[in-house]
């Protein structure tokens, strides 16, 4: 099947600021991509592109199949779903979600049962007559995903349509919107600011920054594998580990020495670090770093650190302690013997090291 | 015990300062209250004697006998030149021009209003300076080109052609009335109503002007005041048969020779300003609430 949505080379300029450079994305049907980066990469502006909301200086973009660079946004077989909801202020609930219909002149009686259908889905059936004023956040947004819905389209677009609610409603909506993908199989962009949101939610992740694609991938790709040091610090939380090291090549394999706040720099071994070059930043996931003992196997090693701190988090405890002039955040089990002051035998997990050139941020192995 | 006292007494004192400041403020309200109302009172007592009553009596007395006669000349007998038909056929002239003026300068600017705060293009904001600009050119400036294009354009001394000038002139303020209240409705309206498949006039129709009754009711009252109220372009725009209101209530209060019929001025004063008062007194309260709402998020 052809993909829904295929962007080529796609620029967006702002008189002579340069917003979005040199885009290419392609969207399976059934794909939930979810644009993440921080405020001002580009993302909001990527998904107006999309709606042809926001009129692009350069490329292509086709919706299923058909080239839709210049079409108006009625045209493009799209929904949106806004951050403000953006619901119409003066008209009820019903009206808000049949407005499109309406709009394009389907009969009343069309109209009536899918309306029906989607207040059914959605259980906002006891609101239909209401105002948006009268509703709260979290009925707001249903209201607005149903909006989009009713229009059954093509492609669905969210622009951060979660960040207006509180934590713990973000996290319900959010499974709501993920089980809602999966019943319907439709086919999504979501941008959002948030990373865990992204890993949640998304089938395929594109990392944005400056403008920029950094990193297209599943949320596992993105997660073990990031393609430089920006998509490394920016998914996961707390952040990957990124610390300075020397690389020293010896025959069968390679020692990696990283500098210690007290006694002589650690010492790891990892064939995969054959072959690069000496200055080096390893970048190794909390959960990679755990207490001696309580991890073993196949590039598992161990070194004595300085506990700087300690962080329990109900479920984990993190310990920071200091490597290579880097603070360095470990994910312990919760009942670590960890104190503060004290030193401890971390446990290196490298299978899922990555290594980055320090002068370009890329990825090396 | 002796610092309770005192203590005490402080507070009554500060007490006592209190009221007496507050008695002061209604005092002086009062007062403005009298000075600004007084003038009307002139009016109303001395359109309601006879002129017996006003060569004999004092200015602020209450009237000894009331009498409408005065009323009744102001309206359908006082002279304006040489046809003493009184202010009736002018009063319809005004209401002939400003109902349509008032409506079209409305319509204009909440149009205006909406493309310069929805629909920004290129020059958007040129545009607008441009029009406030508008608002503060003296009216006198305009007087002779205004008369020529009047003349041009075939309307000069008709009720359209002070429809025109009026339109024109009030659409500096009626597009920043609209403008100011537009930019604070989120532009994702205007997004969401596209992608939903609405085009320009559907979106203002179905979602900008439902929105917009508080700044209407605002302009409608600022239009309608101006309009009915102007004297400058109805004394020049206008011939016989087609002036304004406030132009005859000069031209009877002027032309008048012989005995001054202060009784039939004051009276005719008084319904040349009745309208503006009848829409204060009905819209008044969105007129304040209209000013303020842009402010405050919907």
């Amino acid at each position: 099947m052809a993909p829904i949505l295929e962007i080529q080379s796609l620029f967006k300029n702002y008189g002579s600021t340069e917003i979005l450079k040199d885009i290419n994305i392609t969207i399976e049907p059934g794909d939930f991509l979810v644009l993440v980066g921080p405020s001002g990469c580009g993302k909001s502006t990527l998904l107006n592109c999309i709606a042809g909301l926001e009129p692009i200086t350069g490329g292509s973009l086709h919706i299923g199949g058909k080239d839709m660079t210049h079409v108006s946004p009625k045209d493009r077989d799209i929904a949106m779903v806004f951050q403000s909801y953006a619901l119409y202020p003066t008209m009820s609930v019903a009206k808000n979600i049949t407005f499109g219909m309406k709009v394009r002149g389907v009969d009343a009686a069309t109209q009536d049962r899918k309306l029906a259908e989607v207040a059914n889905q959605l259980q906002i059936e006891p609101l239909l007559q209401r105002r948006p004023g009268q509703l709260s956040g979290g009925q707001r947004q249903r209201v607005a995903m149903g909006r989009a819905l009713v229009r059954d389209p093509k492609l669905f677009l969210f622009d951060e349509p979660l960040s207006n609610l509180d934590a713990k409603l973000r996290v319900e909506m959010r499974s709501e919107i993920k089980k809602l993908h999966q019943t319907l199989g439709a086919t999504m962009v979501y941008v959002t600011h948030d990373q865990i949101e992204a890993m949640t939610l998304a089938t395929k992740i594109v990392v944005m920054k400056g403008g920029v694609i950094q990193q297209i991938g599943t949320p596992a790709e993105i997660y073990n594998t990031p393609a430089n040091l920006f998509v490394a610090d920016f998914m996961g939380s707390p952040a990957m580990n990124l610390i300075p090291a020397k690389v020293m090549q010896n025959g069968g394999g390679a020692r990696i020495e990283i500098s210690r706040g007290q006694g002589g720099p650690i010492v790891l071994h990892d064939p995969k670090a054959e072959g690069l070059p000496e200055d080096v930043i390893l970048g190794l996931r909390p959960e990679d770093i755990a207490e001696a003992g309580f991890r073993a196997g196949e590039g598992v090693q161990e070194a004595e650190c300085l506990v700087d701190m300690v962080e329990p988090a109900g479920a984990d405890t993190y310990v920071v302690s200091e490597l290579g002039g880097k603070q360095i955040t470990a994910r312990m089990h919760a009942e670590t013997s960890a104190s503060a002051g004290s030193s401890l035998t971390f446990a290196f997990d490298l299978n899922k090291v990555s290594y980055f050139a320090p002068e370009t941020g890329d990825r090396l192995n | 015990m002796m610092a309770d006292l005192s203590l005490n007494q402080s507070a009554s004192q500060a007490n006592f300062g209190k009221i007496a400041l507050r008695w002061l403020l209604y005092a002086l309200l009062g007062l403005f209250a009298l000075y600004y109302l007084l003038p009307l009172f002139v009016m109303v007592t001395t359109s309601l004697k006879s002129l017996e009553e006003i060569r004999t009596g004092s200015l602020v007395a209450l009237p000894r006998e009331v009498t409408f006669d005065a009323w009744k000349t102001a309206w359908s007998g006082a002279c304006t030149g040489i046809q003493c038909e009184g202010l009736r056929p002018y009063f319809w002239n005004s209401v002939l021009l400003a109902v349509p003026a008032v409506f079209l300068s409305t319509l204009i600017g909440a149009l205006n209003g909406y493309v310069v705060a929805q629909w920004k293009f290129k020059g958007a904001n040129l545009i607008f300076s441009l029009m406030l600009f508008g608002c503060f050119i003296p009216f006198q400036v305009v007087l002779l080109p205004m008369a020529r294009m009047l003349g041009l354009m075939g309307i000069a001394g008709t009720i359209p052609g002070l429809i025109f000038v009026h339109v024109i002139y009030g659409i500096g303020f009626t597009t920043l009335f609209f403008r100011n209240y537009y930019v604070t409705i989120p532009s994702e309206l205007v997004k969401a109503a596209k992608v939903d498949g609405a085009n320009f006039f559907r979106i203002f129709w179905s979602i900008f002007l439902p929105l917009s009754l508080p700044i209407i009711v605002v302009t409608v009252i600022w239009q309608f005041t101006q309009i009915w109220n102007d004297f400058l372009f109805g004394v020049s725009f206008s011939q016989a048969g087609t002036q304004p209101i406030t132009v005859a209530l000069n031209n009877i209060v002027n032309s008048t020779t012989g005995v001054k019929e202060y009784n039939v001025d004051m009276a005719a004063a008084i319904i040349a300003a009745l309208p503006t008062l009848f829409v204060y007194v009905v819209a008044g309260k969105y007129f304040i609430r209209g000013l303020t709402a842009g402010s405050v998020k919907g």
